[in-house]
């Protein structure tokens, strides 16, 4: 009942605080998002779960409840954690309590609303990282979209309604594709699965694979399910020519709502990829290795070369994400322990970096109203503290030693560069290496025309230090950050447990 | 364990109490012509419909009208006549529920009008009618009970008596109400000329005898077929509906194109079952009439969401959008020749059910909106989040379940019925195309539907408003539709199956 807790505690806070007074509103969110904050901090330390969810192993805090029967097929209230889903999770209470708190200074208006929503966020997005069942889990899914849908267009930026409706529109389309891919899929499987539960759809597709459907054979209903499902995937992750959204999204929303999305929103696409199409299609994974590898390097560098042409610090950040991500994407694909394990790793990592970077420039922009790079100059002489805090983001992103990003995105191109499954792969690892060049080259560019020279930003607001509480939420990312770089163990050996069963399955 | 030994009449006692409660009412009017007394008049119409629900929900529980249990079972009352199944019993519940929910509604709705009495005891009697179309199992006591329902319909759509649209409404809505009972009085006579019989099962013992009388009796059941279409604003008799439903008091347009279109649809499901079943007919006629209902399905939903995607006036578009609901629940009797026919039927029941709330919700919303003045175009709703955010989170939650975002009732009842449609096309593949009509539709509106909830929560208003009212009874009904939207999730299953078995015996 813990899993349920859990969602049910950010579930009811939502609701508390949707009719609470605007001017309690933000304290009272951050009162209650600690619970789920501490609750899965305790999850975490409790938890003795093995192996993968999904394939074979133990799973912690199951917990599974008959609800409905459909076509022959059973679907049930069926959550639980392994070592993949633990991590996003605890990374999911901790990102949605600093984004309340980063929300303190920007957020002037229907305050009750907009912090009932982000709880609703939290409880949706833990229900995605802990459902095992196809159905449960979508409806989670397509749940996170209404509310970051009124997050953008009601507090966002001038161009929001634009953003909003693209993000919508975007996200739902893809969504329909793999949803229909999703039922075909289980049809085709045909009377070897009785219920939509995750592992027993798993194991039936390791065990012979879908029987075929509307005269498709089942070798080629797998491969257009694959595909199928990676582009549904792939808009949400995004991958390069599906992130177009992305920035348009990211800049026109409010800070905490840019933390969620990079934070949280883009790691289901890619926990989504882990789940489904590196979990259940081993086969595919194979066949496709190589134009998916080329996909990922091209996002690396093509996201990191938009990030380069932007003068918008916000706008820098995000293309940044489609970085990353691709990133994530060649450790998926790599296929190996450390590819794959990698690959997790730095979809916490990426949550932590990308959602301090996300909140430093909230800070810098609440404080100079501007977040145009041409505009700034000397911003270390007025904020040291939130600058500091921004250049050692931006050292985790670039991979620095002993912080985060260093870990994941060594383990990735450890795990990539020694792959068997994917061919060439010393060539794309290499040349998703170079990346790191040009995240170094965007990041160095802008800070060093933010951050140092001389003051000059003309603006009628006295631009000072920032408040106490917006630091205080940046140092526990930092925190973590520093604390996951030095000792990556503290999750990676709980990922690789879960990995284990994946990579080997392959071989099955 | 009958204790107590009803006699067999009191089976119908859901419709009985409702046509004892517009007595009351009637009584309250002699009693004191003038009277504005809302609480009383309200009060009694409430208490009736929930009587009425209480007792089909405990007589569905306690398994009348079930097959196979001893003591209990089907009912038949007067020869025939009137029959009390569980099919019956499931529909008086929608009607109840609906009229429960618009009774309360009207209490804030009618608060500066004249001719309480007489609104409260017409919507009364209108449901009487319908309860007693679910019952009915004779051509005559059909055409009683809806001309029992549509009469009072019609002084209803115009009780605005100082409304131009109102009163335009009614005389539209009256004048194709009277061709249509005329074109569905002929059918009858049609088919008592050819079979000789006017209770349901002695027309189908007797459709041998049709003998070379086969042309008439199909020419019959066309013609019933659009007495039907008109009852559920179908195409080709939907013209009527837009106008009808625009120009009546928003609680009765909610009113008609919930219970009284569920009222049409139990009809068909109960003629087309039980008196004409479909070997039988198709020997005589020559023609397998769910071709009809597969045309009609694909274009009843094809032109209501279509026609929706481009209204300005938000009454419309639910107007329109509830004709394109119309062909969802066509389906279920398009699929009524294939094996899975009694799934088809019951999701498309269950999909009655969800129908009910949100539907019913969406239009006391448009109520509410005239309650408080704001005007009628998408223009108008902009901005009303701001002043109400409960009502319009109620509604957003009516347009998502509407569109089928997996959270709410909608989705559901829409899957169920997809499925149930695609096993169907094992049999009759014309049925796939039904089932893409389905989907296709269903994602075309989507794009109207979050229009609406975009308009309320993003736009900002266009004029200033001083802090809208919260009258008591309309903000209850919508609220508690909003929730029981949601809420009826983790029960679908008992219902869904209720509404199978229902379907299942009235087929076999």
């Amino acid at each position: 009942m813990m899993i349920e807790t859990l969602i049910a505690v950010a579930l009811i806070g939502a609701l508390v605080t949707f009719v609470a007074p605007n001017r309690i509103a933000g304290k009272l969110a951050f009162a209650i998002s600690l619970v789920p904050a501490a609750l899965s901090l305790w999850l975490f330390a409790a938890f003795d779960g093995s192996g993968n969810a999904l394939l074979d192993g133990e799973l912690a805090f199951e917990s599974q409840a008959a609800w409905l029967e459909i076509g022959g097929r059973s679907i049930s209230w069926f959550v639980g954690v392994d070592g993949i889903s633990m991590p996003l999770v605890v990374l999911t209470t901790i990102l949605c309590t600093l984004a309340i708190v980063s929300s303190w200074t920007p957020i002037d208006e229907r305050e009750s609303q907009f912090y009932g929503l982000i709880l609703f966020i939290e409880a949706m997005l833990l229900g995605v990282f802990t459902a095992l069942d196809f159905f449960l889990w979508f409806v989670f899914w397509e749940a996170v979209l209404i509310p970051m849908y009124l997050l953008i267009g009601i507090w966002g930026g001038p161009r929001r309604k634009y953003a909003a409706i693209k993000f919508f529109v975007y996200t739902n389309v893809a969504s329909l594709v793999m949803f229909g891919a999703f039922i075909a899929l289980v049809f085709g499987l045909g009377d070897s699965v009785t219920s939509f539960a995750l592992p027993e759809i798993a194991t039936a597709m390791l065990e012979g694979g879908p029987e075929g459907l509307f005269g498709l054979g089942g070798t080629a209903l797998a491969s257009v399910v694959f595909v199928a499902m990676f582009l549904g995937f792939a808009v949400k992750v995004p991958i390069v020519p599906f992130h177009t959204w992305l920035p348009d999204a990211h800049v026109e929303a409010p800070t905490p709502a840019s933390i969620l999305l990079a934070g949280v929103l883009l790691k289901m696409g890619t926990y989504a990829l882990l789940r489904f199409n590196f979990t259940m299609f081993p086969e595919q994974v194979e066949i496709y290795a190589v134009p998916i590898a080329a996909i990922a390097v091209i996002s690396v560098i093509y996201g990191a070369m938009l990030a380069l042409a932007q003068t918008d610090l916000k706008r820098i950040v995000a293309y940044s994400s489609v970085s990353s991500m691709g990133y994530v994407i060649l450790g998926l694909v790599a296929y190996t322990q450390f590819g794959v394990g990698g690959a997790t790793f730095q979809m916490v990592s990426h949550g932590l970096i990308s959602g301090l970077m996300f909140m430093a420039v909230g800070v810098i922009y609440n404080a100079t109203h501007t977040r145009m790079v041409t505009d700034m100059s000397g911003m270390a002489d007025r904020m040291p503290i939130a600058v500091g805090i921004l250049i050692a983001g931006a050292f985790g992103y670039m991979g620095l030693p002993l912080m985060s990003g260093f870990a994941a995105e060594y383990f990735i191109f450890f795990g990539s560069f020694g792959s068997e499954l994917l061919e060439y792969s010393a060539v794309f690892t290499s040349l998703a290496m170079f990346g790191i060049v040009l995240v170094a080259g965007y990041l160095l560019f802008a800070l060093q025309r933010t951050v140092f020279g001389p003051y000059q930003l003309e603006t009628d607001y006295e631009v000072g230090r920032a408040p106490v509480h917006d630091v205080a939420s940046m140092v526990v990312l930092l925190g973590l950050i520093i604390a996951l770089g030095v000792a990556p163990d503290l999750i990676f050996d709980m990922i690789t447990d879960a990995i284990d069963p994946i990579v080997q399955g392959g071989d099955l | 364990m009958a204790v107590l030994e009803l006699p067999e009449w009191t089976a119908l006692a859901p419709a009985l109490i409702l046509a004892g409660t517009a007595l009351v009412l009637f009584l309250f009017d002699s009693i004191n012509p003038r009277s504005t007394n809302r609480t009383l008049l309200a009060g009694t119409a409430v208490a009736g419909s929930l009587s009425s629900l209480a007792v089909a929900v405990w007589f569905t529980a306690a398994g009348v009208g079930a097959t196979g249990i001893d003591n209990y079972g089907v009912i038949d009352i007067m020869d025939g006549q009137f029959v009390v199944d569980q099919l019956a019993l499931y529909f008086m519940i929608i009607i109840a529920v609906v009229t429960a929910l618009v009774t309360v509604a009207s209490y804030d709705y009618l608060r500066d009008h004249t001719y309480q009495a007489e609104y409260y005891s017409l919507i009364i009697l209108a449901a009487t009618g319908m309860s007693m179309m679910a019952a009915s199992n004779s051509l005559v006591t059909i055409f009683i009970a809806l001309e029992l329902t549509s009469l009072p319909s019609y002084a209803l759509v115009a009780i605005l008596k100082d409304n131009r649209g109102s009163i335009e409404a009614g005389l539209k809505y009256f004048l194709i109400g009277a061709l249509s009972s005329a074109i569905f009085v002929y059918g009858v006579s049609l088919v008592y000329g050819a079979t000789g019989s006017l209770q349901l099962e002695a027309i189908a013992a007797n459709l041998g005898d049709a003998g070379e009388m086969g042309g008439l009796l199909g020419l019959g059941i066309l013609m019933l077929i659009g007495g039907i279409a008109f009852k559920t604003a179908s195409v080709p008799f939907h013209f009527w509906a837009p106008e009808a439903y625009e120009g009546a008091p928003a609680p009765i347009s909610a009113f008609l194109s919930s219970a009284s279109k569920a009222a049409g649809f139990v009809l068909a499901f109960r003629v087309f079952t039980t008196a004409f079943p479909l070997e039988a007919t198709t020997a005589v006629i020559g023609v397998d009439w769910t071709w009809a209902f597969v045309i009609l399905a694909i274009v009843t939903m094809t032109v209501g969401n279509f026609a929706a995607a481009t209204q300005e006036n938000v009454k419309r578009m639910l107007a329109y959008s509830s004709i394109g609901h119309a062909g969802y629940v066509l389906i279920g009797l398009a699929a009524l020749s294939t094996g899975a026919g009694e799934r088809v039927m019951g999701a498309a029941m269950m999909h009655l059910l969800v129908y009910g709330f949100m539907n019913t919700g969406a239009f006391l919303f448009v109520g509410l909106a005239e309650y408080w003045g704001v005007g009628r175009t998408f223009e108008d709703y902009s901005g009303l989040a701001k002043q109400a955010p409960f009502a319009c989170a109620a509604m957003a939650v009516f347009m998502f379940s509407l569109a089928g975002i997996p959270l709410f009732g909608g989705f559901w009842s829409k899957y169920l019925l997809y499925t149930a449609t695609i096993e169907a096309a094992a049999d009759n593949t014309a049925l796939l195309l039904v089932a893409a009509a389905l989907v296709v539709n269903s994602a075309l509106s989507l794009y109207y539907y979050s229009r609406l909830v975009k308009v309320l929560w993003i736009e900002d208003p266009i004029v200033d408003r001083d802090r809208l009212a919260q009258p008591t009874g309309l903000y209850a009904a919508i609220i508690v539709a909003a929730v029981i939207t949601v809420l009826i999730l983790p029960a679908f299953d008992p219902i869904a199956d209720a509404a199978t078995e229902a379907a299942a015996a009235v087929i076999a």
